[in-house]
């Protein structure tokens, strides 16, 4: 084997004081070979970014040092390099691709001149040469119209698109080694598919060693060649793809592997309870525009008809902008519905103006999908919890002990009602926002994205815990996702929505058998990992 | 675009009504006669009543109301009841010292205060955001006849830098005219130093921890081209909302500094006008003000478009 692009060897990098832990990572030691794509899997707090933060340098400052190890680019310890090697390095020998392409481009720069920057940094070509190697390296990561895209602003692309801009501009100086950290948690599962396909063909094209992180194992099962396994700071296993998915040594591995949900959905019982929810040809048109402007619309919800029974799972499936959460908020009325009606206990509150919509908000409790955006930062969540039942006429005493019950129930412990949101990780938080809604006594719960936030193993408590509180309290439950694997661990039936249309509705053991609309086959085609069996081991 | 600038122009003709209707109410409901002051302490009643019915003050208030309209909307600001010149011949003679005194004090403020603000915003917590932070809550706090003899006596007096007062026109020269305006202009933008870095140094810091940054920085771009490329354009729209709202209150600011400093400046004019009641002068001002008030606030609001591409009107 040749040698290797990337070395990293014992390193250490060190928490601020006060930290939960003296290191981020601990001793950690893996190689890029030319030509190899290795994943970096993890859970938040694996410290899986911080090692490739270290790699080139971006760890921040004053908060996160290196104190001992190196790491070698192609021979050469970045560790010791001065900042302005350092500079010169970064998008020439090595560069990175981020999560969120929305948020990881400069939303007032066209993508074009963000590319181009590049190379105006790192080269001395004219502006001329410059514009056709832009040019060229857009159409090389398969962006429709490159010379329009190059004038565009990152906020008139897509998610995929502003990825592959984000690659373009990793890719333009063919660095040997591009770092990519989750880029494609934050697309849609098509997205999804079409960027590592991508990855993978550029990688193969231009030889490029990929250090590729990642907390989602249908995604190593589709790309990686080799894995790494962090927990905690320190690398626990490594070895082949082959090897570790299928024969994984580690607990943790284990544990990680058997936390992915299958896509297979388990045997569920007919739901026979009354009617909780219906929507009648509900429609939601955003825009209009006024005197001066032309009439610009946007039917973020068609003639949608669901129904979802007491003690039953309504799963809402579909990628971003195809109007799965504009229902949710309608039926919550969080938003007024353009046309169409929404049923709840024998009354249709779609119009209800809201001084009498409001006996009927108790009734209706979502869980969002961030919870550390969803509560109040500066409020205990004791006080969040007991803030709803109050504004219905419950004593403070008897909401407090209302409160702590429920604790118990989420399975937090109820002494913890006077500490602040940020005293819990991202699974605790979930629990209280669940504990929260569960104390206006809902009938009807949605969860817009509920566990797409959280790590797999917590994901899989946090379901656990939504399908427990469904059956104590006969809740009709209305699972926004975009997860099929998701969906098939928790939903009775599952309603597919492209455009704002619902393309397919039934069973869930019936639609993941046979799916009959070819938008659902395409979503069941881009799952990650589809293919394969990943190993079950005690 | 242009549809919506004239909007926002055909919605200044309301403002400035309801401002008109407000001012020339006020000034005839307040105590206070102006012909009793132009006639001096020893006039008889029979010669103030004389100066009242010239000034046409003798008439019903909707009546003068009226026919100062008519005179505003002919372009006809009216005559001073005061200084024998029409309001117009008056204002603007007035208008150059002081939209200088605000133009090289809104210059030095944005020139200094937003450098400022980026330092301290990119070495936050260290001694440098300290200090800067530090002097923005003595620029705040210091009233400003106090920074304005204070510089007088050091750079004036004590150096002979600069002259103590007075203002030459740019006629003169520029060179006079910028020596005159340095002490006045410097005690000014004191205050809007201190507003404009702090705004900067909220919005870069706020700014900085943007995943773009991140971005910039992982593709090797200096530090320095981080900072004012990419963090401050970002950052650029609240420091612009208070850079228009500091050229607003400037306004209103150069009243003390152009006193301290004897300019003969729309300020001082201002103060004059209010102690002789002079009416029509009031309401020219005022107008004028809040017109240039509404201009400032459109500007501002246009110039989002050109620093944010997603924002559009």
């Amino acid at each position: 084997m040749s040698a290797p692009i990337l070395d990293i060897r014992n390193l250490t990098v060190e928490l601020p004081k006060g930290a939960d832990r003296k290191n981020a990572v601990e001793n950690v030691s893996f190689a890029v070979y030319p030509g190899e794509i290795v994943c970096v899997v993890g859970e938040s707090g694996s410290g899986k970014s911080v090692s490739s933060h270290a790699v080139m340098g971006l760890l921040p400052k004053g908060q996160l040092k290196a104190t001992d190890g190196e790491i070698l680019l192609e021979g050469e310890d970045v560790l010791q390099a001065t900042s302005s090697r350092l500079r010169a390095l970064r998008g020439t020998r090595m560069s990175m691709i981020f999560q969120e392409p929305m948020t990881a481009l400069n939303p007032v720069v066209t993508c074009g001149a963000q590319i181009d920057e590049v190379l105006q940094i790192h080269t001395d070509l004219g502006a001329a040469e410059r514009k056709e190697k832009v040019l060229a390296v857009m159409e090389s990561v398969r962006l429709p119209d490159p010379t329009k895209l190059f004038d565009a602003y990152p906020h008139q692309l897509s998610g995929g698109q502003r990825q592959r801009i984000m690659i373009a501009q990793a890719l333009v100086l063919d660095p040997v080694l591009l770092i990519a950290d989750e880029p494609t948690t934050a697309l849609d599962v098509t997205t999804q598919a079409q960027i590592l396909k991508l990855i993978a063909e550029m990688q193969e094209r231009r030889g490029t060693g990929v250090l590729f992180i990642t907390h989602d194992f249908g995604v190593v099962a589709e790309i990686a060649h080799r894995v790494v396994v962090m927990q905690r700071g320190k690398v626990v296993e490594t070895g082949t793809a082959m090897e570790v998915l299928k024969n994984p040594q580690h607990p943790y591995t284990k544990m990680l592997i058997n936390a992915v949900p299958t896509l297979t959905p388990p045997v569920r019982e007919e739901r026979t309870g009354a009617l909780a929810l219906e929507t009648v040809k509900l429609c939601k048109v955003y825009g209009g525009g006024g005197f001066f402007q032309k009439k610009r619309e946007v039917r973020a919800a068609s003639d949608v008809e669901i129904r979802v029974r007491r003690g039953e799972t309504l799963g809402i499936v579909g990628e971003s902008g195809s109007g799965k959460s504009t229902v949710a908020r309608c039926i919550a009325r969080l938003i007024q519905p353009t046309s169409g009606g929404i049923v709840v206990s024998n009354i249709d509150i779609a119009n209800l103006p809201e001084r009498q919509l409001r006996p009927h908000r108790k009734h209706c409790q979502i869980v969002f999908q961030d919870p550390y955006r969803s509560l109040n930062p500066r409020r205990s969540v004791g006080a969040s919890i007991i803030e709803g039942p109050m504004n219905f006429g419950m004593s403070e005493a008897a909401a407090i002990a209302k409160s702590r019950d429920l604790m118990n129930l989420v399975g937090l412990s109820p002494d913890a009602l006077d500490r602040y949101p940020h005293q819990f990780s991202g699974g605790q938080r979930q629990r209280i926002c669940i504990a929260r809604a569960l104390a206006m006594e809902p009938e009807i719960l949605i969860a817009d994205e509920a566990v797409s936030a959280l790590d797999v193993s917590v994901q899989a408590q946090v379901l656990d815990l939504l399908d427990d509180v469904r059956k104590k309290f006969d809740l009709a439950v209305l699972f926004i996702t975009h997860d099929l694997r998701v969906a098939a661990q928790i939903c009775d039936r599952i309603a597919v929505m492209q455009n704002g249309v619902v393309v397919e509705h039934g069973k869930t053991a019936d639609i993941f058998a046979a799916p009959q609309h070819e938008y659902t086959r395409a979503l069941f085609e881009a799952a990650p990992g589809r293919n394969f069996q990943f190993a079950r081991v005690a | 675009m242009i549809s919506y600038i004239l909007r926002r122009l055909a919605a200044t003709v309301p403002v400035l009504f309801t401002v008109a209707v407000m001012v020339f109410l006020m000034l005839r409901l307040t105590p206070g006669d102006p012909a009793a002051i132009i006639a001096g302490d020893n006039a008889t009643t029979q010669q103030i009543l004389d100066i009242r019915t010239k000034l046409g003050l003798e008439q019903p208030i909707l009546q003068q109301f009226f026919i100062w309209l008519g005179g505003l909307m002919r372009g006809d600001l009216g005559e001073s009841f005061f200084f024998r010149k029409t309001v117009f011949e008056l204002i603007s003679e007035r208008i150059e010292p002081t939209l200088s005194l605000a133009f090289l004090t809104i210059v030095l403020a944005v020139a200094v205060a937003i450098p400022l603000g980026v330092l301290a915003a990119y070495r936050q917590g260290t001694w440098i955001d300290r200090v800067v932070m530090g002097f923005s809550v003595i620029g705040f706090s210091v009233p400003v006849f106090v920074i304005g003899y204070l510089l007088v006596y050091i750079f004036a007096i004590q150096l002979g830098w600069f002259p103590v007062q007075g203002y030459q026109r740019i006629g003169n020269g520029l060179g006079p005219w910028f020596r005159s305006l340095v002490l006045p202009a410097v005690t000014l933008s004191v205050i809007y130093i201190a507003l404009i870095a702090r705004m900067t140094r909220t919005s870069v810091l706020e700014v900085l921890s943007e995943d773009y940054i991140r971005t910039a920085r992982a593709k090797g771009q200096t530090e320095m081209k981080v900072l004012f490329q990419h963090a401050l354009k970002n950052a650029a729209v609240p420091i612009v909302t208070v850079v228009g709202i500091g050229v607003a209150l400037l306004i209103g600011g150069v009243v003390v500094t152009e006193s301290v400093y004897s300019i003969p400046g729309l300020g001082r004019l201002t103060v004059d006008a209010v102690l002789a009641r002079d009416f029509p002068v009031i309401q020219a001002i005022i107008l004028a003000f809040s017109f240039v008030y509404v201009m400032i606030n459109l500007l501002v609001d246009l110039s989002y478009t050109i620093f944010d591409p997603r924002i559009r009107y």
